[in-house]
C-alpha cells in the first residue's frame, strides 16, 4: 500500500538547540501510529510540524505522494509556500490538542459546525446535521448545546474529536489527548479513539498511554532526544525493547 | 417646591436636548467602536513599530481632560492661519464637527486600550485550533479572535459608553444645545435649580439606567457561555451511552 502521509528527515531547531534531528515517519491508510517518548524528546514538536503549527527547519512532508512546496520564512524555517495549499492540507490533516482548545464562546455544536461551514462551505443546516452526527459518534448528543466551560475535560476532548472528525479528514493528529485529563476521564476519550481506530481511520497519536499504544496502534515510534530510538510493531517493540533508553522509559511508565 | 408650570413649559426644550445628547453619543460611540477595533489589534501587536504609535496616541488622550481636547480643537485650531485658510476650515469651524472629533478621539483611546487588553488575554490554543483546521486569517479573526475579545471587554465597554454619555455634557461649552445647555438656559431664564439642573440630572440618570439595562441584555446574549443555566443539559440518554462499540 502506498504511503499516505510521509514525513522525511524532519529537523527543527529553536535557536541553537536542535530538538528534532531528522525524523522520518510514514503512515499508510488505516495506520494508527503511536509516538512515545519522555518529555523533551520532541514528540509534540514533531506532531506539530506535521501540521505546520511548528515550522520545521528542514525536511519534506508529502500527502498522497504529493510533496508540499515550502519556502523559508524570515527565521529560516520552512512554511508552505502557498497559504491556500496549507489551509487545504490542514483541512485534510486535522489535529486534536492536549488542552482541547475548544472555542469557549461557542456551544459544543457550534464548535463542530464552524470548520465545515468555513472550510467546506456547508450551509448552517448541513453543518448542523453533520455536527449532530459526529457529536452522537462521540456520545455527546445530550451535551450539544452546552458551552465548553461547563463540560468536563473528557467531554471537552470528545467534542474536540468530533470537531476534528467533522472535517472528514484523511488523517488525524492527536497531541497527548489524555494528558490533561483527570485519571477517571481518560477512559472515555480512549474508548472513542479506539473506536475510530477500529473503523479504519488513519491516526498519529502522541501519547503516554502505553496500553493504547500496545493494543490499538499498529506501529509505535519511540523518540529519544530528537531521534527515533526504536520503531515497529508495538507488540514487538514494547515487549522486547532493544535499547536501554526504551527499557528505562517503559519501566518508568509502568510505575 | 417644584414649579410644575416651568417643568411643563420647558419639557419640549429638554426633549430636544435629550435627542441631541443621544445623537452626540451615538455618532461618537459608533465611530469610536469602528476605529478601536483595528487600533486595538495594532496596540496588541508584537511589532513595536505598529504598537508604539497607538500607545502614544492613547497615552496622550487618556492623559489629558476631554474638555481640554475639545477646547484645543474648537478654540485652539482657529488661531492658526493655516487652519483657517485650509480646505478643512468649514469643518473645524463647526461645533458639531469639533465635538464629534474630540469625543471620538477620546472614546477611541479608552476603548482601544480596553480591547487591546482583551486581545492580549486571548487563549493561544483557541487561535491555534482554528488555524490548524484550515481557516483563513480573516476567518480566525472574525469567528474566534474578535468574538472572544469582544466578550471579555463587554462589561468594561458598557461602563465606557455610560461615561461617554455623561461626557457629552461638555458639548454645551461649544454652543451645542444638548441636555445641560437646555438646563443652563432654563436656569438663566427662571433662576430655579430643581427645574433646570435638577431636571438635567434626572434625564442623565434615566439615560444611565436605560444604557445599563441595555448592556445587561447584551451581556446576557454575549456572555451566555458563562451562564450555567445556558449549559444545563438535556437528560442523558437512558442506559449505556452509545460510543460505537464501547
Amino acid at each position: 500500500m502506498t504511503a499516505m502521509l510521509t514525513a522525511t528527515d524532519i529537523r527543527k531547531s529553536f535557536g541553537p538547540t536542535e530538538v528534532l534531528k531528522g525524523i522520518s515517519v510514514s503512515a499508510t491508510k488505516g495506520d494508527v501510529i503511536a509516538v512515545i517518548g519522555s518529555s523533551g524528546s520532541g514528540k509534540s514538536t514533531f506532531l506539530r510540524c506535521l501540521n505546520f503549527l511548528e515550522r520545521p527547519t528542514s525536511g519534506t512532508i508529502s500527502l498522497d505522494g504529493v510533496p508540499l512546496v515550502c519556502r523559508r520564512d524570515r527565521a529560516g524555517d520552512l512554511t508552505v509556500a502557498d497559504s491556500g495549499a496549507l489551509r487545504a492540507y490542514r483541512a485534510r490533516v486535522t489535529m486534536v490538542f492536549q488542552q482541547f482548545n475548544l472555542w469557549s464562546h461557542m456551544t459544543a455544536r457550534e464548535n463542530v459546525m464552524l470548520g465545515p461551514i468555513r472550510v467546506h462551505g456547508l450551509s448552517r443546516t448541513e453543518a448542523g446535521e453533520r455536527a449532530d452526527a459526529y457529536l452522537a459518534r462521540v456520545g455527546l448528543s445530550h451535551r450539544k448545546d452546552a458551552y465548553p466551560g461547563f463540560l468536563s475535560g473528557g467531554e471537552q476532548q470528545r467534542v474536540a474529536i468530533a470537531r476534528a472528525l467533522a472535517m472528514e479528514p484523511e488523517l488525524m493528529l492527536f497531541d497527548e489527548p489524555t494528558s490533561a485529563l483527570d485519571p477517571e476521564l481518560v477512559g472515555e476519550v480512549l474508548r472513542v479513539m479506539r473506536s475510530l481506530a477500529d473503523e479504519g481511520r488513519t491516526m498519529i497519536v502522541v501519547t503516554h498511554e502505553m496500553n493504547f499504544a500496545r493494543e490499538v496502534a499498529n506501529k509505535v515510534v519511540f523518540l529519544n532526544q530528537g531521534v527515533i530510538g526504536e520503531e515497529g510493531d508495538p507488540r514487538e517493540v514494547l515487549r522486547n525493547p532493544q535499547s536501554g533508553r526504551l527499557k528505562a522509559f517503559l519501566a518508568a511508565q509502568a510505575t | 417646591m417644584i414649579n410644575w408650570s416651568i417643568v411643563i413649559e420647558t419639557l419640549p426644550a429638554f426633549w430636544h436636548g435629550l435627542q441631541i445628547t443621544l445623537l452626540l453619543l451615538v455618532i461618537s460611540i459608533s465611530s469610536g467602536l469602528l476605529l478601536s477595533i483595528p487600533l486595538s489589534v495594532a496596540r496588541a501587536s508584537a511589532n513595536p513599530w505598529i504598537r508604539t504609535p497607538v500607545w502614544l496616541y492613547t497615552y496622550v488622550i487618556r492623559g489629558t481632560p476631554l474638555l481640554v481636547q475639545l477646547f484645543v480643537l474648537y478654540y485652539g485650531l482657529p488661531q492658526f492661519d493655516s487652519v483657517r485658510e485650509s480646505a478643512l476650515w468649514p469643518l473645524f469651524r463647526s461645533p458639531w464637527f469639533c465635538a464629534w472629533l474630540a469625543f471620538t478621539l477620546n472614546t477611541t483611546a479608552y476603548t482601544t486600550e480596553m480591547f487591546a487588553g482583551a486581545i492580549r488575554s486571548t487563549p493561544a490554543g483557541e487561535i491555534e485550533a482554528a488555524r490548524a483546521m484550515g481557516l483563513t486569517r480573516f476567518q480566525v479573526f472574525r469567528d474566534v479572535f474578535w468574538p472572544g475579545a469582544w466578550r471579555r471587554a463587554l462589561p468594561q465597554y458598557g461602563n465606557e459608553v455610560v461615561q461617554m454619555m455623561h461626557a457629552t455634557a461638555l458639548a454645551s461649552t461649544v454652543t451645542i444645545v444638548e441636555i445641560l445647555r437646555v438646563a443652563r438656559d432654563v436656569y438663566t431664564n427662571y433662576l430655579v435649580v430643581p427645574e433646570s439642573f435638577g431636571m438635567a440630572a434626572v434625564l442623565y440618570l434615566m439615560l444611565t439606567v436605560i444604557l445599563t439595562q441595555g448592556f445587561r441584555l447584551l451581556e446576557r446574549h454575549y456572555l451566555r457561555h458563562l451562564d450555567p443555566k445556558a449549559s444545563r443539559t438535556q437528560a442523558p440518554p437512558k442506559g449505556k451511552q452509545h460510543i460505537a462499540d464501547a
